[in-house]
């Protein structure tokens, strides 16, 4: 019980000195600054100006020091590091060059994880964002729609692990015979078909996880293209209405030209989550029966293992998968930021 | 006769060329109800299915579909009963008593009988000659009488083999048993002591940096908004064998064993959040009208006071929604909690305690459909409560108009 209280009490002490630290740096800081280049009546102007300048230009930097020192740290140092450990040995002490890229190559393990995230890639954003796209536009029209969109999107709040313990309970398995308590195989016996052990089936189970990432996502892809939804201007819709177009041909050929942009964000940050999906698989079956990805093939050889060199080389297959998206988003970013 | 126009009938017949459109409008909005409420129904029923079994009866779980869970359902049953031991006197008869169905409540007795072939031998009420003697009496709730004259001296206890009906029960016994018996209670703790810090502690870092990154003027802005852009999907997985070997270097500086600490991982939490929030609070500082800052340089004010005077209160939302986006990311955690803080008892967070329980006690539904509420239900409130901010959240900077 003591351990619980001094567990308690150190958290809320770290927020204390955590919040007092940041007040006393970013209030003593700038503080220090005014008062050091304080404005000066002696001054020329020339000199008032250059002290002005000279405020402005360090005021930034001390604004943005811990978070730049943070992020440095711990992820843009990391990033440099594990690239180059997976130059190296599983014990990190001799140079092997692409030893360990060859070898990923070369597994068995690893090409089904490729394989299977490429199904996964395919699969769970292309159906999270179409469900997402029909439930905004459904629930955009009818007088319920905001308790519906509620409801969908609640399966985000979920953790992966409980959204699998929820999903694992739907796939239960029991012997033939027997009364099922999974809803999966009640439905199948109820069509007088035998109970499967769903989640050992090869394929197939993989394509049963997916299914827990589409639950979870779906949501997300709904709010935002409910969002984008609402942006189509009136008149367009109007005009196509008057000009006898059904509710078929204004979805395909109007409402989806005219939020492509954001079908296609959905669609990239959808991506980014299930490249880096790895409760799911790990709650579930932990890669067993040919449901293995890339994350929790990585977590095995760093974690399990303790080869450094093989689950950096991992990780970096990974960063490589991301990387088109990243820059796609950075280039977005900019162009964003020239139009302001 | 009156040659008035009879205009109140026409007025309540409908255009005749536009009835044929108006039922088809209606056929359009039920299919419309009818397409969303299937696609509801399929979103919710797992959760559903979890929440009703967590709350059912440990033995009708296990041999039931929640589906069931309302209605009563039969089942067949074995128990021995006393043996001579037990018997008292009373009356010159020798009695032995007891109830078939021990402690439930929730059974009633269809039929019973000796043997498994004969399990309607006799309903509840009725009674049955034993073979060592004497008679047995069930009665509805499962109460049974055996009595004889004679003394009872079996040594082991006959068998009665009955068909009973289970009346649905609900009980929170499974929560009880979860959070005592299974080291839920302290997985709970140590999910609020890893997230509460994680939350608050980036906010302030962030928000004066998102400032200077929207309204201040100097060299490489550009560039550092790329960075954190670039930096928003960097998975986590590239960061994890380089801080635990720091963290764990600097453990043995100081003397300690490892590097699996709290402090730890609110500092990881804190990194990785980072750039989440100067994104969000970014963009929404750069939504501020331009004027009122503008007006207040004008005046003389220094960045730092239009920052902690005006925009740090004006970005309140951007700030909650933040909080709850970090909230929610660090409480559903697994990976960061299993690396940075360990999988040993006394340190699991509710997620890893939760996975620990699925390799351990995979077959009793009853202690995951309870954990798993257990872990499910503090974020559900979260997030129901502060749905507006969430949402908010979500937009900023995803929706592309036409």
């Amino acid at each position: 019980m003591s351990e619980i209280l001094q567990q308690v009490f150190g958290a809320l002490f770290a927020i204390v000195i955590a919040l007092g630290g940041c007040v006393a740096y970013f209030w003593g800081t700038n503080w220090l600054l005014d008062k050091t280049l304080a404005e000066d009546p002696r001054l020329t102007g020339r000199q008032s100006s250059d002290r002005d300048s000279l405020r402005s230009l360090i005021r930034p930097w001390l604004f943005m020091f811990p978070a730049l020192l943070f992020l440095t740290v711990y992820l843009v140092y990391p990033v440099i590091e594990t690239l180059r450990l997976s130059f190296l040995d599983n014990s990190s002490t001799n140079f092997v060059g692409f030893y360990n890229y060859i070898w990923a190559f070369g597994d068995g393990n690893f090409r089904q994880a490729i394989f299977n995230n490429v199904v996964w890639l395919i699969v769970v954003p292309s159906f999270a964002t179409a469900f997402g796209l029909v439930i905004a536009v459904l629930a955009d029209r009818l007088w319920w729609g905001n308790i519906a969109k509620s409801l969908v999107f609640m399966p985000m709040a979920i953790s992966f692990v409980g959204a699998s313990v929820i999903w694992k309970f739907v796939y239960d398995y029991r012997a033939e015979g027997s009364e099922q308590i999974g809803i999966l195989n009640a439905i199948v016996t109820g069509f007088g078909l035998p109970p499967q052990a769903w989640i050992t089936i090869p394929f197939w189970n993989s394509i049963l996880l997916m299914v827990i990432l589409i639950w979870i996502q779906t949501g997300f892809a709904m709010v935002i293209l409910s969002a984008a939804l609402r942006g189509i201007p009136e008149e367009t819709l109007e005009a196509a209405r008057i000009d006898g177009a059904n509710d078929f041909r204004i979805f395909f050929d109007i409402m989806i030209p005219q939020i492509w942009g954001t079908i296609v964000v959905v669609w990239t940050t959808i991506t980014i989550v299930v490249l880096k999906v790895f409760d799911i698989i790990f709650a579930m079956t932990n890669g067993q029966w040919d449901t293995e990805v890339l994350a929790n093939l990585m977590f095995k050889w760093m974690f399990v293992n303790f080869d450094y060199g093989r689950g950096s080389a991992i990780a970096v297959i990974l960063m490589l998968a991301v990387l088109p998206i990243m820059v796609w988003n950075i280039r977005r970013s900019n162009a964003e930021e020239g139009t302001r | 006769m009156s040659t008035a126009v009879d205009t109140s009938h026409e007025l309540t017949r409908p255009p005749a060329n536009t009835s044929g459109w108006l039922a088809r409008i209606n056929v359009g909005k039920l299919l419309a109800h009818f397409a969303l409420l299937a696609l509801v129904v399929l979103w919710t029923f797992p959760t559903a299915g979890l929440m009703i079994s967590s709350l059912r009866d440990k033995d009708q779980l296990a041999i039931s579909g929640w589906w069931t869970a309302l209605t009563t359902s039969n089942a067949q049953g074995v128990v021995r009963i006393g043996k001579a031991d037990v018997q008292i006197e009373e009356n010159g008869n020798f009695i032995i008593r007891g109830n078939i169905f021990g402690t439930d409540t929730n059974k009633e007795l269809e039929s019973f009988g000796l043997t498994n072939k004969e399990l309607a031998a006799a309903v509840a009420g009725q009674s049955l000659p034993m073979k060592v003697g004497g008679e047995i009496t069930v009665q509805d709730n499962g109460a049974f009488e055996w009595v004889s004259n004679t003394k009872f001296t079996h040594t082991r206890g006959p068998r009665i083999f009955y068909k009973a009906t289970i009346a649905p029960r609900f009980t929170i016994d499974n929560y009880i048993e979860v959070l005592s018996a299974n080291g839920v209670g302290r997985s709970f703790i140590n999910s609020f002591t890893v997230t509460i810090p994680a939350t608050i502690i980036p906010i302030l870092m962030a928000a004066f940096a998102a400032y200077a990154l929207a309204w201040m003027q100097f060299p490489f802005r550009g560039f550092i908004v790329a960075l954190v852009v670039g930096l928003l999907v960097v998975p986590l997985q590239m960061s994890l064998i380089p801080l635990l070997s720091l963290y764990n270097k600097l453990a043995g500086a100081f003397g300690a064993e490892d590097g699996k600490t709290y402090l730890g991982i609110w500092m990881a939490h804190t990194a990785f959040g980072l750039p989440l929030a100067i994104y969000l609070l970014r963009n929404y500082m750069v939504g501020l009208p331009k004027e009122i800052m503008e007006s207040a340089r004008i005046d003389g004010a220094s960045h730092f006071k239009i920052f902690t005077g005006m925009v740090l209160p004006l970005s309140f939302p951007a700030l909650a929604s933040f909080s709850i986006f970090q909230f929610l990311w660090v409480w559903n955690d697994l990976l960061v909690a299993m690396v940075f803080l360990g999988a040993q008892e006394g340190k699991l967070v509710l997620t890893g305690k939760l996975v620990s329980l699925l390799g351990s006690r995979g077959n009793n539904w009853e202690i995951l459909t309870a954990g798993a509420f257990i872990t499910i239900v503090v974020p559900l409130i979260v997030f129901l409560s502060l749905q507006r901010y969430f949402v908010r959240g979500l937009l900023a900077g995803s929706v592309k108009g036409g």
